[in-house]
Parts: C-alpha cells; sequence; structure tokens
C-alpha cells in the first residue's frame, strides 16, 4: 500500500510543483515496519521497505498502525484527520531535522493523505 | 457582468492602545443590537463575512468586526519593527473594552473565537455587565503547546506557507473548498511572527483553567459552541469548562473545525442562530 504513494503523489502536478524546491529522503514508521521515501524535486522517486541497517534520513514519522490505518481512512474520525492532530495526540512521533519537515509542511501533508481510501490512483 | 456591492462597510479608526496610538481596521453590516466578532488568532475580520452577508442576522443585529493591531488592515504601532509581538490577556480584554468604548457600543452581545474564545472567559469572569451575552466559539481554557511554535517565525520557513499549513487540519472535512481555502488564505497573509505572537497568549500567558468556575452566567448569559473536528481547541475542553460554569449553553458542532464561521457558514448559522434568539 505505501508503495502507492510514488505514483499517487508524481500524477498530482500541482502538488510536484509546490514540492519543486523540496529534495530529500525520510524515513515513514508503520508501526514495527520501516520505510524510506526518497523526493527529488518534489517527485517521489523511490519508496524502500526496511528493515535497514543504516537508513540516511533527515527527519522520521512514526506513529503505531492502528493510528495510521485511521488517518488513511476514507474518512479519518476527529483526532485522526490531520497530521498534527495525531502530533496533538502525542501518538505521531516526529524526530530529526524537523526544518524540512516544516518549511515543506503542505506538501508532506498533502502527499501522506495520498494513501487515503478513495483517493484514485 | 454586472458587480455587486456586499452590504459590508469598512472604515479606519485611529485610536490609543495600550498608550500609544494605533490605526485599527473596523467593519460592520447590519442594524439593531450590536454584535461584536474577535477573530482567531493569525487572521482577520473577514472571517466573518459570512454573518456580514446573512439577513438572517443583519436584519436585527449590527455586526462588528474589527482587525487587531498587526493583523489584516489594521498597522503594527510605530516602532513594530524592533519590537517582538507577544499578545497577552490584559492587553486583549482592555483591547476589546476599549474599541467598544471608541464605538459607543452598549452592552454588546460578544462573539470571539480560539483566541477570541477564550478572551470571551475572560469577559465573562472579570466585565460580565459590558456585555448582554457572550458566545466562545472554539473556547477553552487552556492549550497545552503540541508543536515547536519557533517554526512559525524564523527565516528558513516561509511564514505563510507554514501558518496556512498548521492550520489546514483544523478545518472540517465537509467544508466547502472555496471557504476553506478563504479561510487559509488569511492565514497565509499573516505578518512575520503574528501568529506566533497570538499564540503567546493562547498556549502560554492565557491559561485561565483556575478560574473559569467562577464565571457568573447570571450577570452575563454564556454560550459555548465548538466544532467536531477541532484538535486545537476540542469538544472534550470546551465541555470541561462547560462542565464547570454553571448556567453556560454548550453545543458540539457537528462535521465543522477550529474556524466555523469562515470555514462553512452556512453550517454554523444553523447553531448561531438560535443561539442569537435566546438572547433577551
Amino acid at each position: 500500500m505505501i508503495e502507492a504513494l510514488k505514483q499517487r503523489v508524481n500524477d498530482d502536478a500541482g502538488l510536484v510543483r509546490r514540492g519543486r524546491y523540496l529534495t530529500t529522503s525520510f524515513l515513514l514508521e508503520v508501526g514495527a515496519t520501516s520505510w524510506l521515501i526518497s523526493i527529488f524535486e518534489g517527485k517521489i522517486v523511490s519508496v524502500t521497505k526496511g528493515p535497514f541497517v543504516m537508513p540516511s534520513s533527515s527527519f522520521a514519522l512514526r506513529a503505531p498502525e492502528e493510528e495510521w490505518q485511521k488517518f488513511w481512512s476514507m474518512r479519518p474520525p476527529p483526532g485522526s484527520n490531520d497530521l498534527l492532530a495525531l502530533v496533538r495526540r502525542r501518538v505521531l512521533k516526529t524526530e530529526g531535522n524537523l526544518q524540512i519537515f516544516m518549511a515543506n509542511l503542505r506538501y508532506f501533508k498533502e502527499a501522506l493523505a495520498k494513501l487515503r481510501a478513495g483517493v484514485a490512483a | 457582468m454586472s458587480a455587486r456591492f456586499e452590504p459590508i462597510t469598512g472604515r479606519y479608526m485611529q485610536l490609543d492602545l495600550f498608550g500609544r496610538p494605533h490605526r485599527i481596521y473596523v467593519e460592520e453590516a447590519g442594524e439593531g443590537r450590536p454584535l461584536l466578532c474577535l477573530h482567531t488568532a493569525g487572521s482577520d475580520g473577514r472571517q466573518y463575512r459570512g454573518l456580514m452577508n446573512d439577513t438572517r442576522v443583519t436584519a436585527s443585529h449590527r455586526v462588528i468586526a474589527f482587525d487587531m493591531p498587526w493583523h489584516g488592515k489594521s498597522s503594527p504601532p510605530a516602532g513594530w519593527h524592533d519590537e517582538e509581538y507577544q499578545l497577552t490577556s490584559a492587553q486583549y480584554t482592555t483591547m476589546v473594552l476599549d474599541i467598544m468604548t471608541a464605538l459607543e457600543l452598549e452592552k454588546p452581545i460578544l462573539i470571539g473565537c480560539s483566541i477570541g474564545g477564550r478572551v470571551a472567559l475572560y469577559l465573562a469572569l472579570e466585565h460580565p455587565d459590558r456585555f448582554r451575552a457572550i458566545i466562545g466559539l472554539q473556547a477553552g481554557a487552556h492549550i497545552d503547546p503540541y508543536y515547536d511554535l519557533n517554526f512559525l517565525h524564523r527565516p528558513d520557513v516561509h511564514g505563510g506557507e507554514v501558518c496556512g499549513a498548521i492550520v489546514s487540519g483544523l478545518v472540517g472535512p465537509d467544508a466547502p473548498e472555496r471557504e476553506r481555502w478563504e479561510t487559509l488564505w488569511h492565514y497565509m497573509q499573516g505578518g512575520p511572527g503574528v501568529f506566533k505572537g497570538d499564540l503567546y497568549f493562547y498556549k502560554i500567558d492565557g491559561d485561565i483553567r483556575g478560574r473559569v468556575a467562577q464565571i457568573d452566567t447570571k450577570r452575563c448569559p454564556l454560550f459555548l459552541l465548538t466544532g467536531e473536528y477541532d484538535y486545537s481547541c476540542t469538544p472534550e475542553e470546551t465541555l470541561a469548562v462547560a462542565n464547570s460554569v454553571p448556567g453556560c449553553e454548550v453545543a458540539i458542532m457537528k462535521g465543522l473545525g477550529h474556524f466555523p464561521m469562515s470555514e462553512d457558514p452556512q453550517a454554523f448559522l444553523k447553531y448561531l442562530l438560535p443561539v442569537l434568539e435566546k438572547i433577551p
């Protein structure tokens, strides 16, 4: 499912345009499963499933699997409808160089919402 | 194609606040008993455009919204370029009362959202006799910071982009796209450090948890309306205030978020109009 991120983001020309100054790699952790996601000028170039020995990334987003499932449901309930809603409930941990995350916050919010049920592939 | 003017008029008011000259933008629509509207942190009075354009409100209310200093079309005071803007509860209550006096508003109904909802609690507690009734939207007694506020004002993060992105998820899921993005645009237009300076009141200075139980609703009726999807001021936090204030009326608004009057005026009016009718 996480692999779908690449095509869904890259197919959204507006999202890629807004990310045109964004080149980075970040870790997405869904429970115990890690994914290393690499972005080049707004396009996702790879989504690689862990485990990793020494992953290099600028920052990591970590939440329990059930929290991501609610976030990715078609109509997320209150408290699960946004990355910052998860942060507010202290279930999403953000770690690393968060300047990159915050400077591109709209991009990351919209990119990760692409994995929501009902979003066209 | 014909032009259509909205029934809103705006004026600039010169007024001394906190001992310094200020230029304050005030707009209004309608006639009747005054309804004074306070916008959220980092935004401006345009949030109340829906109320000012709805005859169900304006037929019997003079709806007034001002942009706080540093916000919207109001200026920061001279000397601002060497200062850090930080809103405090004392400044905020003084500002509202001084502007009421300047506009000669006799016992207005007050409606305030978010930081405006918080200061509404302060005013209900400290100045109940100045108001006919107080309506707090997204009003809670305190909120702990849940992200690093410094990201709102630093040169390597675009202030407009990050302020809009911070609050985007606070809009409810059913908001019409046009109103959702209008609401976010106001955030994207805020001056550097202004949203952060407002949140100093919201998250640090303005903790009123220990005092809300002293609000006397016999002196001033208090109504609290909070959107179901607000994760900044959650329904639980509003209900906690309501449960500690005897006589306080409360409703949780289904599907709405943190900016009910701006993100979905029509859905919000279904909750507001019955409240206005109840106010004698």
